[in-house]
């Protein structure tokens, strides 16, 4: 009776302390997400210069009559710098050269892109939106300042006056930027794109799904079901448990010695990146199942034992359906961390200047996190947005195959 | 009248210590036989003996010959998946696997290779669930869960699938202790049905249980095997001082 005041006040004291625990959390969690989209959201979109294109056939080496395969190989560089001469009038040598910056590097490429759909329109002028480059681009965005000396500046006095002239005209437009979801890396920030990087990531992880899932079923039905408990067992679970917890560098460094030293697979392919994250997941996933396992009731192995069905039978017909759920769960899990994990890939070379999308397991690939680490060591304004918006990107991924565990986890459960 | 199954100088250890001492017990064809006893006195370990359950239990150690239609069901040349088809069991926790009602019947037979057909499957599981007495409340729903049984459904369905198997003898662990006098008294009734067709064990607590639909009892007490005999003798004049005093409830 005497103390009920200072035991009721103990528990409003813990309540309040949870309280703010959970607000920091939250509060900081909202902070990063506020920062990652306000930093990341520009490299949705790409400034372009409305431009009008005379597709002179004397500066073409193509006409309408040549083939997809003609016009994929053709330059279009003659061109490009004509249609500067067309829009500009009676530049000096310098003034051309500045002009030129403004737009992309690829500007070639776009009026190839744009002739190969539309071969009638040699001849014909027509008016494209065509992509400023990254300093433009995040001049207009107002990333860069304009109130400082001309030598600081990525932009000079005379681009900014041809800027603003553009922009009192309406030229200078933005639009939804789908190279970044439809390309490969690249030295230019506005046509670098991330899809080079996932489709590595998405190689690596079904990789390693196909490695490190069947391995760690397998594995722990035999140890949970068929092995009897002693020293050797014992031995092995806290050997499983260490390995989840080794840094994954050391991992990398398996994959390296071991994949690329010892088997001479190569370098820089999700074939080596997906078996080395496999190492590293394949601990979490015998941890996963082997608990699954172990909530599997034992009157249900009685009940299958007691009809006269082997151990096998018994197994793999009733225990390992029950347990596949919690399995399922730790690996998609499991997938999610192997997913974010960088250094398995540093290591063996899942970190380099990739420009072409990977068709398979066997080509040179970066992977989400390590592209995202590439950009942001980058030195050009343009990739910081990048950066962020690959940040966003991962998390995103993370989310969707957390979210597929708790789903899977309350769809496929058993109720007892 | 043929014993069936007949145990001499059994003995169970688990580890270091002893369940069961040296008994000797035989089972005859077509009876209901009761094995009652306090808490803790090995008869549930000694039914486990019959169909090697034991087995399963990785300290238990069994010694003595156990005969079923003579011949040694611990000898190396006894597969243990064939003795338990033709002894079948019967828990005390109703454990239908959650699958459907069908499935949890058709599962031994499929799995011994009585039929690829599916009529005749259907024909054996429709059977089988007769005899449980549970066809009439589960004909509409074959496929639901066999875990969304009420307990003393679940209790017959695991009957129904042990009797699919086609087994000689049924083992029972206690099989109303988790169900309601309702469930009970229905269970009961199918055991006097059942003993017909097959000869069945039963463990039980209860001694009313017991009375009701044994043939036999015996009865056990720390491990050791105190008498056995009728039914009706052991409940109204038996030879032991303990078995006395077991049935009036003086102690367990």
């Amino acid at each position: 009776m005497s103390n009920i005041k200072k035991r009721l006040s103990a528990e409003r004291r813990f309540k309040f302390y949870g309280q703010v625990g959970v607000f920091l959390s939250l509060l900081f969690v909202s902070l990063l997400i506020i920062k990652i989209f306000s930093t990341g959201s520009g490299a949705f979109f790409r400034t372009t210069i409305e431009t009008d294109i005379f597709f002179d056939p004397e500066l073409m080496n193509v006409d309408q009559n040549s083939s997809d395969k003609e016009i994929s190989r053709a330059s279009f560089e003659k061109l490009a710098d004509g249609v500067i001469d067309f829009n500009f009038k009676n530049l000096s040598e310098d003034e051309f050269i500045k002009i030129r910056e403004m737009y992309t590097r690829r500007f070639d490429y776009q009026l190839r892109d744009y002739f190969l759909k539309n071969k009638e329109v040699i001849n014909n002028t027509v008016t494209l939106e065509i992509s400023a480059s990254s300093d433009l681009d995040q001049i207009v965005k107002g990333n860069y300042p304009r109130n400082v000396p001309e030598s600081q500046r990525k932009i000079n006095d005379y681009q900014l006056t041809i800027l603003d002239e553009l922009t009192s005209k309406e030229k200078i437009g933005s639009t939804f930027n789908f190279w970044f979801f439809t390309n490969g890396d690249s030295r230019d920030p506005e046509t670098a794109g991330i899809l080079g990087a996932i489709m590595g990531s998405l190689y690596a992880l079904m990789i390693c799904l196909v490695f490190s899932f069947p391995i760690g079923l397998f594995a722990s039905v035999y140890l949970e079901e068929f092995t009897k408990p002693g020293k050797m067992t014992d031995l092995i679970e806290v050997n499983i448990n260490n390995l989840a917890a080794v840094p994954s560098i050391v991992f990398g460094l398996l994959g390296l010695g071991m994949l690329i030293g010892v088997f001479n697979m190569p370098f820089q392919v999700p074939l080596v990146g997906g078996l080395t994250l496999g190492f590293m997941t394949l601990p979490t996933i015998i941890i996963a199942c082997r608990s699954s396992l172990r909530a599997v009731p034992p009157s249900i192995r009685h009940g299958a034992l007691a009809l006269g069905a082997t151990k096998v039978q018994t197994t793999f017909h009733h225990v390992v359906p029950l347990a596949l759920p919690g399995t399922l769960t730790g690996t998609i899990i499991g997938m999610a961390q192997a997913l974010g994990e960088t250094a398995p890939l540093l290591m063996v070379g899942m970190v380099a200047f990739v420009m072409e999308i990977p068709g398979g397991p066997l080509d040179p690939a970066t992977g989400l996190p390590s592209q995202i680490y590439l950009w942001s060591e980058s030195a050009e304004r343009g990739f910081i947005e990048k950066t962020s918006a690959g940040i966003m990107l991962l998390l995103l991924f993370l989310i969707v195959m957390n979210l597929a565990a708790i789903l899977i986890r309350r769809k496929v459960e058993v109720k007892w | 009248m043929v014993n069936i199954i007949s145990t001499k100088n059994v003995n169970v250890h688990y580890g270091d210590k002893q369940a069961i001492n040296n008994i000797s017990l035989d089972f005859m064809k077509n009876k209901v036989t009761a094995l009652i006893g306090p808490s803790g006195c090995g008869k549930s370990t000694f039914l486990r003996c019959l169909n090697r359950m034991n087995d399963v239990i990785e300290i238990c150690k069994v010694e003595g010959q156990i005969y079923m239609n003579d011949t040694d069901i611990y000898s190396n040349e006894i597969e243990v998946e064939h003795l338990r088809e033709k002894i079948g069991m019967v828990f005390q926790k109703p454990n239908p696997f959650p699958k459907s009602i069908f499935d949890n019947v058709a599962y031994g037979p499929r799995i011994h290779g009585f039929t690829d057909k599916k009529n005749e499957m259907d024909e054996i599981v429709v059977t089988a669930l007769k005899k449980a007495g549970l066809f009439e409340e589960v004909k509409d729903r074959l496929d639901d869960l066999g875990t969304s049984l009420s307990g003393g459904q679940q209790q017959r369905l695991c009957i129904a699938r042990a009797i699919a198997v086609k087994p000689e003898v049924i083992l029972m662990d206690e099989p109303c202790s988790a169900l309601d006098p309702i469930a009970t008294s229905i269970i009961e009734e199918l055991i006097t049905e059942l003993k017909e067709s097959y000869t069945i064990i039963i463990v039980t607590h209860s001694m009313q249980q017991a009375a009701r639909v044994s043939d036999k009892t015996a009865f056990f007490h720390l491990g050791n095997l105190i008498e056995e005999g009728d039914t009706t003798k052991i409940f109204t004049k038996p030879d032991n001082q303990k078995t006395n005093d077991y049935i009036t409830g003086r102690f367990g």
